[in-house]
């Protein structure tokens, strides 16, 4: 996966990411997705292109257990999330819509920067810079769920979810 | 031999999933004890459910669902969203249902009605879920397709939790109250302080809390980024559960030689005045004086953080025999039906009405922007309620403090944010 870096700050929250106002859209995915982060930059969903990274500082994600809001970042084309830590439902919450969620320090990154990253070997390159990153990989049972496309495949590809490798 | 010594949340997961003993960070397999599913995301989680192919929910006598978002129905989309949920319950024989006007907000709901009970694990689609833990369970959030697994075989993966200590010592006396104290903690945790992590509440101070204040501290573990936050059963969370099922529960407790992933001491004497959580996060939390004089649009008492009786009851002193201010306007929200009852029954809702306030029937209402109580651009609101991020409320120009009801009450009074000690023997 390779593209542009769009950053954001620290605790971006799950009302910045998906408000609540937009509530009678979650019916309307294709249309909530329009309006993924508005209210941190209200222009993000027209500037992005598909294929881009989000990244954020540190405890991305926090707040409402809506999982409308990895969705719509999924709906949206980026083609994963990296932040230098995640709220915990968030991060759950991306694996289960099928959204790579990568955790390692984003100090580094600045907005427009081309990252290049390759999750299966834990590594973030940012081509830019001409750095190069390590993440630990994801365990075993939230790969296996990302490579089925989210929790809904997965379990029903499986039947259950496998925690063992 | 390797070191058995387990922490509350560690033993009740080893349990859960099977086995002796489980460490911070690990990967386990759950089993589901209690499944909360409420009107905001019930209908997702239902319509997730049937596509996952499952013909059977694992366990009907396991799952609980409350109407409480958006209700009464608020338009077309929010009743559509509630006809579905009734056919889903109808439908799987889901055994725990509570109907507006039965019911009221899904976490006070669980814990007044004997559903959570010490040990068990419990998952809700809602982030405050971590408010059963003043019941000595562990509960946590899930998102939606989490639930509908859930539902489908009763298990969840979580990543083991290490434990932060929190022991609280002192005494807290009007006008503080454990409102004050969660907002003193997430002061020094801040928003991701305890990501991943269990916050447990011990310490005097603590036990000498109702279990209706002890909840308030759970509620918001979240607010730090919390996986889960917990407070071990005492007499009084097993009178609380008396109460509430007619039998005494079975406690877990921690080992005494447990490890702690981090301690914090909190002394209640370094707390010298109510606190205000001022926008954009709980966490920015500074004493009243800081921010005394703001003007207010709107003030709120309600909410599973602190919309029990005990907390209408406070309010209500501040509010007896005086008027709402004119420029400002009150709602206040009971947290569930029983507590409407008895606010009603002791007169607390006649004052409240006298007063000028709008009080209205158990729901989250103005907690979040989408139902009642929505803020407008530049407004201002103080609220009893859990979160003050941008947009939350309503415009995202609008601002949330967060406060005691002690505080909110003096303030819909004053128009402006108000240290409640005023009213103080008033």
């Amino acid at each position: 996966m390779k593209g542009k870096a769009w950053k954001f700050g620290d605790n971006i929250s799950t009302d910045l990411i998906c408000p609540g106002r937009l509530f009678h859209l979650r019916s309307n995915l294709p249309e909530l997705a329009k309006h993924v982060l508005e209210d941190a930059d209200p222009d993000f969903a027209s500037k992005m292109n598909r294929g881009d990274f989000v990244v954020g500082g540190r405890n991305f994600g926090l707040g409402s257990s809506r999982e409308h809001a990895p969705t719509i970042i999924r709906l949206a084309g980026a083609s994963a999330v990296v932040a230098s830590s995640f709220a915990r439902i968030f991060f759950r919450n991306c694996i289960n819509v099928g959204l790579p969620a990568i955790e390692l320090d984003t100090s580094g990154i600045e907005q427009g920067d081309e990252l290049e990253a390759d999750p299966e070997a834990g590594v973030l390159k940012n081509l830019t810079k001409g750095t190069r990153m390590n993440f630990a990989p994801l365990p075993s049972v939230m790969r296996k769920i990302l490579d089925d496309g989210g929790l809904a495949e997965h379990i029903k590809k499986r039947g259950d979810f496998e925690l063992a490798d | 031999m390797p070191d058995m010594a387990m922490t509350l949340v560690e033993k009740i997961l080893a349990r859960s999933c099977g086995r002796e003993k489980v460490v911070p960070d690990e990967i386990v397999d759950l089993n589901v004890d209690l499944a909360m599913t409420h009107d905001a995301l019930g209908a997702h989680t239902a319509a997730k459910f049937e596509q996952l192919g499952a013909e059977n929910v694992w366990d009907p006598s396991k799952v609980v669902v409350i109407l409480d978002h958006y209700v009464p129905n608020k338009d077309v989309d929010t009743a559509k969203k509630c006809q579905n949920i009734r056919r889903f319950v109808q439908k799987y024989g889901i055994q725990h249902y509570y109907e507006v006007g039965r019911g009221g907000i899904c976490h006070q709901v669980l814990l007044e009605n004997g559903h959570v009970l010490p040990g068990m694990v419990v998952v809700g689609t809602d982030s405050h879920t971590t408010t059963a833990g003043a019941a000595g369970a562990f509960a946590a959030g899930i998102g939606v397709d989490e639930m509908a697994v859930v539902l489908k075989s009763g298990k969840v993966w979580e990543r083991v939790p290490n434990t932060i200590l929190v022991e609280i010592d002192g005494t807290l006396a009007f006008p503080l109250s454990s409102k004050d104290l969660i907002l003193w903690i997430l002061s020094k945790l801040g928003v991701s302080g305890a990501l991943f992590a269990t916050i447990q509440f011990t310490g005097t101070t603590v036990s000498h809390l109702s279990v209706d204040s002890r909840i308030t501290l759970t509620n918001m573990a979240i607010e730090a980024g919390a996986t889960n936050g917990i407070i071990e059963p005492d007499e009084k969370t097993l009178d609380y559960l008396k109460n509430a099922t007619g039998e005494i529960p079975n406690c877990v407790h921690g080992d005494p030689d447990a490890h702690f992933a981090r301690r914090i001491s909190i002394n209640t004497e370094d707390i010298k005045e109510p606190l205000v959580a001022a926008p954009p996060s709980p966490a920015n939390v500074v004493p009243v004086g800081r921010v005394e004089g703001t003007h207010i649009d709107q003030a709120f008492v309600g909410s599973c953080t602190n919309g029990r009786l005990e907390d209408l009851q406070i309010a209500e002193r501040i509010i007896r025999g005086r008027r709402v201010h004119s420029d400002t306007r009150l709602i206040v929200i009971p947290a569930s039906q029983r507590i409407y009852e008895a606010a009603c029954e002791q007169g607390l809702l006649a004052s409240f009405v006298r007063a000028g306030a709008a009080v209205s029937t158990p729901t989250c209402g103005p907690c979040m922007e989408s139902h009642m109580g929505v803020l407008g651009p530049g407004e201002v609101s103080i609220a009893t309620s859990n979160r003050n991020f941008p947009g939350r409320a309503g415009d995202p120009t609008s601002e949330i403090y967060l406060a005691s009801p002690a505080t909110v009450a003096a303030s819909a009074v004053e128009g402006q944010i108000t240290n409640p000690k005023r009213f103080l023997g008033k």
